[in-house]
């Protein structure tokens, strides 16, 4: 029992630690990219047709890693290269993501998707991927030569800009990484949490991402701490409205649905749980001005157009 | 080939003119590619998905129906966005601004006179006010990104609306369908002309709401201090405006102009709440904001373009049989155009054909005298200039 839920809860929560790792990255290199809920779309319905169309999840969430790092070159462009408003472009990619996604998922809907299954300890190859995704970004950030670099264009980029430090070719690549691992927490949604395409399926969870980025304070093993949180959260409040339709089976039909309707009501307030709860915990980060201060990329947010 | 921004001394005020025009002619570029790409006659997809809708009388009504929403909130989020504050939650607003309109003809049905309307508009906007408060309110106080809090707020929203509709208020002769009695006569929007179509006076309230706002933008006091804020917080402290009480008065407007849009939907075009009493109006209205240059005048013109491309999606449906979703992705696709064309307004691009290596990989080169003095004479801008890096 204790076991099954775990592993409910680990994957739950691997898609969020997923597209809020990639997005740690980005903002470590001072790009807010909030098109993570449109990547992520773009990455499931990717993820759901591919791997529908090869009979291979593998090939599948490949595929979504590709077409997540591909379409967040747009808001790239836009940003890093136009100097738009970073907030505004990530709007619009999300926006752009989730039509685009919608459009072709249009073909998958109601369709049987692919599964990929576990492989050690009843989890999916995914989730271990993500557990050495962190070692590998919580190295690469702090211990080698680049992730310094990553992290001093995020904190000032005129003064990287001024060591030589390339800023824009950093941050295309920050963004890209987000990217993919948005396509690839997007993939994770329709092959593995649920295991078909329901058009807007990411249902907030980018945006839940990106409220953990602020959660974990940009430190990446707070990330899967946030996620975790998160993830139990989810299945909590899951597990509480299997239960209350567990007791209502077996009832004669015409009482059914009355019964089913009455026990709706806490349902809805039950689902709307994971979004309180990402607003609670962004006021008690908030709440604290210190520590935001110190851990938040200075440059995060603003254009740099290299000048003079 | 790389592409180099180089700042103008001033704004163009020719791009800041054109910017949304070159980003609708690029989209329909976009949408020429994008119907050849499915194997449809490009020219018989954009009569359908432009003209057709605008050659009958009740698709003009039409037109105005979807109209009115995206006018009302896209209005009050050109002055969200202009002070600095990035109300993306105005769906939510919309959907608490129906549900608290509704109060009125769902639990106090005999109250019927000249006041039902009003009372109803007042409350949606009181509605709408009061949950765009709590993410003002977090910002002012606590500095909470009010980004997430605002978006997180829809989901909620939507939630307890889909609750209501199925539980405490549903219809109890409607058969068990999820949706709230229909509202009486004196709880609903009139139609502008009955007989021709379903256009209600929400689309007048749009205009004169929409060209209220453009007046206290250009005019008043309030809209100099909301300019001066989202363009340098500091400055604005230094005038003696404060940031939090921006903060508030963005969110409470842009809040209630959501939930105003609410009630008239749901008063005006639907006649009830159902669990979905929008097809995205609040999200789409960001787009109508950027769209009409953060102007709430700009905005009526935008939200026009924004309703044909929810009903062009429709016709174009029913005419090419291509799925109405690809009306989002136009819509998706003209907020990144205008994005990137309103870089026009404050930067000259120059493409450089003769790049070498990486993007920006070379080192900074030294600034030569004529750089300072290309920004402010215009015409240098067609001089190139050898030295400068991106």
């Amino acid at each position: 029992m204790l076991e099954a839920i775990l592993i409910s809860i680990a994957t739950a929560a691997t898609p969020l630690f997923l597209a809020a790792i990639g997005e740690l990255v980005a903002e470590r290199a001072g790009v807010l990219n909030l098109g993570v809920e449109g990547m992520m779309a773009m990455g499931a319905v990717t993820g759901f047709g591919v791997g529908l169309a090869t009979g291979s999840p593998a090939i599948g969430a490949l595929a979504a890693i590709v077409v997540g790092a591909v379409f967040s070159q747009l808001f790239a462009f836009l940003t890093l290269t136009l100097a738009s408003n970073q907030v505004a472009t990530g709007l619009a990619l999300t926006l752009l993501g989730l039509g685009i996604s919608g459009q072709i998922g249009e073909a998958y809907v109601g369709q049987p998707g692919i599964r990929m299954g576990p492989v050690f300890l009843g989890l999916d190859p995914i989730f271990w991927f993500s557990l050495l995704l962190l070692v590998a970004v919580a190295w690469f950030l702090f211990h080698t030569k680049p992730g310094l670099k990553i992290r001093a264009v995020g904190d000032s980029h005129v003064s990287a800009h001024a060591l030589g430090v390339p800023v824009i070719a950093i941050r295309y690549g920050a963004v890209a990484f987000g990217g993919a691992c948005a396509g690839l927490a997007g993939a994770y949604l329709s092959l593995v949490y649920t295991p078909q395409w329901v058009e807007a399926m990411t249902s907030g969870r980018g945006w839940i991402a990106l409220a953990l980025v602020v959660f974990a304070s940009w430190r990446p093993v707070r990330v899967l701490v946030g996620a975790w949180l998160f993830g139990a959260i989810t299945i909590g409040q899951l597990q509480v409205q299997a239960m209350s339709l567990s007791t209502i089976t077996g009832l004669p039909a015409p009482f059914d649905s009355i019964v089913g309707a009455l026990k709706a009501v806490p349902s809805q307030f039950l689902s709307s749980l994971p979004y309180l709860a990402t607003v609670l915990v962004l006021v008690l980060i908030s709440r604290n001005r210190r520590l935001a201060l110190v851990n938040t990329p200075a440059s995060l947010g603003q254009p740099f157009v290299p000048d003079r | 080939m790389m592409i180099a921004l180089n700042k103008r001394a001033n704004p163009s005020p020719l791009f800041a003119t054109l910017s949304p025009f070159i980003a609708l002619t690029l989209t329909l570029v976009a949408g020429v590619i994008l119907f050849l790409a499915i194997g449809k006659s490009p020219g018989a997809a954009l009569y359908a998905y432009l003209i057709e809708p605008l050659t009958e009388g009740w698709s003009l009504h039409e037109l105005a129906v979807k109209a009115t929403p995206l006018i009302l909130i896209g209005a009050g989020l050109c002055i969200a966005f202009l002070s600095g504050n990035w109300n993306i939650g105005a769906e939510g607003q919309l959907v608490m601004g129906a549900i608290a309109g509704a109060i009125v003809p769902v639990l106090i049905p005999d109250f019927r006179n000249l006041l039902t309307l009003p009372l109803m508009l007042c409350l949606g906007m009181l509605g709408g006010a009061l949950w765009a408060s709590i993410p003002g309110l977090l910002k002012a106080k606590f500095g909470t990104s009010e980004i997430l809090t605002s978006l997180m707020l829809v989901y909620v929203a939507q939630l307890f609306l889909d609750w209501l509709v199925r539980g405490p208020w549903r219809d109890p002769a409607g058969y068990n369908f999820p949706q709230t009695v229909r509202f009486p006569t004196e709880a609903t929007v009139p139609a502008i002309d009955y007989a021709s179509g379903r256009a209600h006076w929400g689309f007048g309230i749009a205009i004169l709401v929409a060209l209220g706002l453009w007046y206290m933008l250009a005019r008043t006091r309030r809209g100099f201090s909301l300019r001066v804020t989202g363009q340098s917080p500091r400055a604005a402290r230094f005038g003696g405006f404060s940031p939090g009480r921006t903060t508030m008065f963005a969110f409470l407007l842009s809040g209630a102009l959501a939930g105003l849009a609410g009630i008239i939907e749901v008063a005006g075009a639907i006649g009830q709440l159902r669990p979905v009493i929008s097809p995205g109006y609040g999200f789409t209205a960001i787009i109508v904001a950027f769209l009409g240059r953060l102007n709430p005048a700009g905005a009526i013109l935008a939200g026009l373009v924004l309703a044909l491309s929810y009903l062009g999606g429709e016709a174009a449906q029913i005419s090419l049989g291509v799925s109405d979703k690809i009306a989002r992705v136009f819509q998706g696709m003209i907020l990144f155009f205008v994005l990137g064309c309103d870089t026009l307004i404050n930067y000259r691009i120059r493409i450089a054909g003769q790049s070498s290596g990486g993007v920006i990989a070379e080192t900074p080169a030294a600034t030569t005298g004529s750089d300072q003095k290309r920004d402010i004479d215009a015409a240098a801008s067609a001089v190139p200039e050898a030295g400068r890096h991106a």
